[in-house]
């Protein structure tokens, strides 16, 4: 009867009533928790806002289901929009294009698809930016030379492309890089892996932790041992509590760069906004990734975040 | 005449290459690790320092502890794959009741007490609900913990909102020593894991419980028809494993002071992983706790050696620990087969 109901509504409301299908991964780390959250309460806002449009979030924990999800959205929900953040770019490809023939209008947000010219609008951070924007803190912060370890996230294209732009910016200058390992963007793997560097390195001057969960892990294991002087630690995209340390004055970690679970929310809503009005939306919007200092922090400070 | 002769001949002979080969298989985890404590002080001078040592012994104790309630859970014949999801589930409920009694409590060690006793209390359960499933519903162990795994999980999910569970500042502070404090010199944990060792040890060779263990693993239906309540035997397996994850929590939380959807991904694999390499059978019927020890050293120092060098990409990090635990298990295995 459900079933029939839904059927029912969606065929008679098909002219003015838009489905908007939301598909994100599973809050399995910080960043994706904190994504979570705001779609939701994105989600949750354009409902009161829009009573007519419709919106159907599903979240996967592997790029296989969020394919299948994709499927179920455009087959059996029939929605007219996807807003999708890849799992990864190149299984998602395929999927999306397929839904895209369907004659569904296709958000993406964050990492684009390995194809061009499938979406008719782009919401996403700056990732190469992203790891220059860390290479030039270490440049000005040692002042041109000294020792970096590097935590990568997890082994994905958009880690490549950060640490390739972060490697490609310190080519050429005094900043030596010592190592770089998987910390997988999280807390307990970073305070391991900076146990070990700190082991194996008498001199570090610098840590880029790629992401603030691994950079809190970081920093429990170099108070540990007592290196805390005369080093640095950089985190990135965007975590509450970071933000708060740095408004506070920490001498560790000073700065972070802004790469925000917000950039859902424009998705979203220039997606809803399209059928609200009946105006055409497409193009890219591009968030910069602007290094954030205790001038800036407070901007960007937003407690009630989970992340 | 001759048979006379060749049957003494023989029985010595016969003894002592069992006993030979015996040798080979029950210590094959200590070459193991001596061969990779070896490589590691080859390789880095400050791998045998005491700093890094205690380093990897203070990390390791948490899959250790967890590890030692597994040998018991695999000795009975039973698995458990729910181990990690409980640990942060028990980690994100830990956290979020000292912070709820903190206002009443204090931020003092009242209040961590309490936590503990809690977590405790959180881990018995979760492993008589594993247990009660198994035993009385009959379903296979198997499939309840892979059940209860994702429950686990995404308890702590969603009651984290997918973000971290943190413990208050003041509760940190407070908090802090049970993983970072020493006693002599030794931490915390470490202690904490060789008195579980020694006393699982002692449970599992010693007592009437520990013998029960292994006789079910062996053969259930024969340890049924030797009068021995089978059902109770193997609930007790899952609650000593729910004490012992709640034990591996309440020293995990102290270290980063909060639990998020990430907490404890994987450490049932890692459990398994070193109880099998310390050379108890995985289908049950022959355990030992020192091994599973040893297995855990191996999995920490591999991991250890892995992050000192810059041998290999780090790509290929895993499929060189795959390849030493297949290695360590040979070796205890290598005679054994024939």
């Amino acid at each position: 009867m459900a079933l029939a109901t839904v059927a029912a509504s969606s065929s008679i409301a098909l002219a003015e009533k838009a489905k908007i299908g939301v598909s994100i991964p599973a809050a399995t780390h910080g960043w994706t928790g904190g994504l979570n959250y705001h779609t939701k309460r994105t989600v949750d806002a354009l409902r009161k806002a829009y009573p007519d449009l419709e919106f159907v979030i599903t979240t996967a924990d592997s790029a296989t289901k969020q394919v299948n999800d994709i499927e179920d959205l455009v087959a059996v929900q029939k929605i007219n929009a996807l807003v999708v953040l890849p799992f990864e770019s190149d299984p998602l490809t395929e999927p999306v294009k397929e839904a895209k023939k369907q004659g569904v209008f296709v958000t993406t947000v964050d990492r684009g698809l390995s194809e061009e010219g499938i979406e008719d609008l782009y919401v996403g951070g700056n990732n190469p930016e992203y790891g220059r924007i860390a290479a030039e803190y270490f440049k000005t912060k040692l002042k041109g030379k000294g020792k970096v370890v590097v935590m990568r996230g997890i082994p994905t294209a958009i880690d490549n492309i950060r640490i390739d732009a972060f490697k490609k910016a310190l080519d050429g200058t005094g900043v030596q890089v010592l190592d770089m390992q998987y910390a997988n963007w999280n807390p307990d793997k970073g305070f391991e892996v900076m146990q070990d560097y700190l082991q194996r390195f008498p001199q570090i001057d610098g840590v880029w932790a790629g992401d603030d969960d691994a950079a809190l892990g970081a920093i429990e294991a170099i108070s540990q041992a007592g290196r805390d002087k005369g080093m640095i630690v950089l985190g990135g995209s965007g975590m509450n509590k970071v933000f708060k340390r740095i408004m506070d004055g920490d001498k560790l970690i000073d700065a972070d760069i802004f790469y925000p679970p917000t950039l859902i929310i424009p998705a979203i809503g220039a997606t809803a906004m399209k059928f609200a009005t009946g105006a055409p939306v497409s193009g890219r919007w591009v968030l910069g990734s602007p290094l954030i200092t205790k001038e800036n922090a407070e901007q960007y400070y937003f407690p009630e975040s989970p992340y | 005449m001759s048979d006379t002769i060749a049957v003494p001949n023989k029985l010595p002979a016969t003894s002592g290459r069992y006993r030979i080969s015996d040798h080979l298989t029950s210590f094959g985890p200590l070459i193991a690790l001596a061969a990779l404590l070896l490589i590691g002080g080859l390789i880095n001078e400050s791998f045998l320092s005491s700093a890094n040592i205690s380093n990897v012994l203070t990390r390791s104790a948490l899959i250790g502890i967890i590890a030692i309630g597994t040998t018991f859970v695999i000795t009975a014949g039973g698995l458990d794959l729910s181990v990690g999801a409980m640990s942060a589930l028990v980690a994100g409920l830990m956290i979020m009741f000292m912070n709820a009694v903190a206002p009443t409590l204090g931020t003092g060690w009242v209040t961590v007490l309490a936590g503990i006793l809690f977590a405790l209390l959180l881990g018995t359960m979760a492993g008589l609900v594993n247990g009660v499933l198994i035993t009385r519903w009959r379903i296979e162990a198997f499939i309840v913990t892979l059940g209860t795994m994702g429950i686990f999980r995404s308890l702590l999910t969603y009651l984290s909102n997918g973000g971290a569970i943190s413990l208050e500042s003041g509760l940190r502070s407070t908090a802090r020593p049970i993983y970072y404090g020493t006693l002599f010199g030794i931490a915390y944990p470490i202690i904490a894991l060789a008195i579980l060792a020694i006393v699982g040890e002692f449970v599992l060779w010693r007592t009437r419980f520990g013998r029960h263990c292994a006789a079910i693993g062996s053969n259930a239906a024969v340890a049924k028809y030797s009068a021995i309540n089978v059902s109770r035997v193997r609930i007790a397996t899952y609650i000593l494993q729910g004490l012992c994850v709640a034990v591996a929590t309440l020293i995990y939380v102290p270290r980063l002071g909060a639990a998020t959807p990430s907490t404890g991904v994987l450490w049932e694999l890692e459990a398994i992983a070193a109880v099998i390499i310390g050379g108890t059978v995985l289908s049950g019927g022959y355990g030992r706790i020192w091994g599973t020890i040893v297995g855990v050293l191996i999995l920490g120092l591999i991991q250890n050696i892995l992050n000192l060098t810059s041998w290999f990409s780090p790509h290929l990090n895993g499929s060189i620990q795959g390849a030493i635990i297949i290695l360590a298990v040979l070796m205890q295995k290598g005679r054994a087969a024939r």
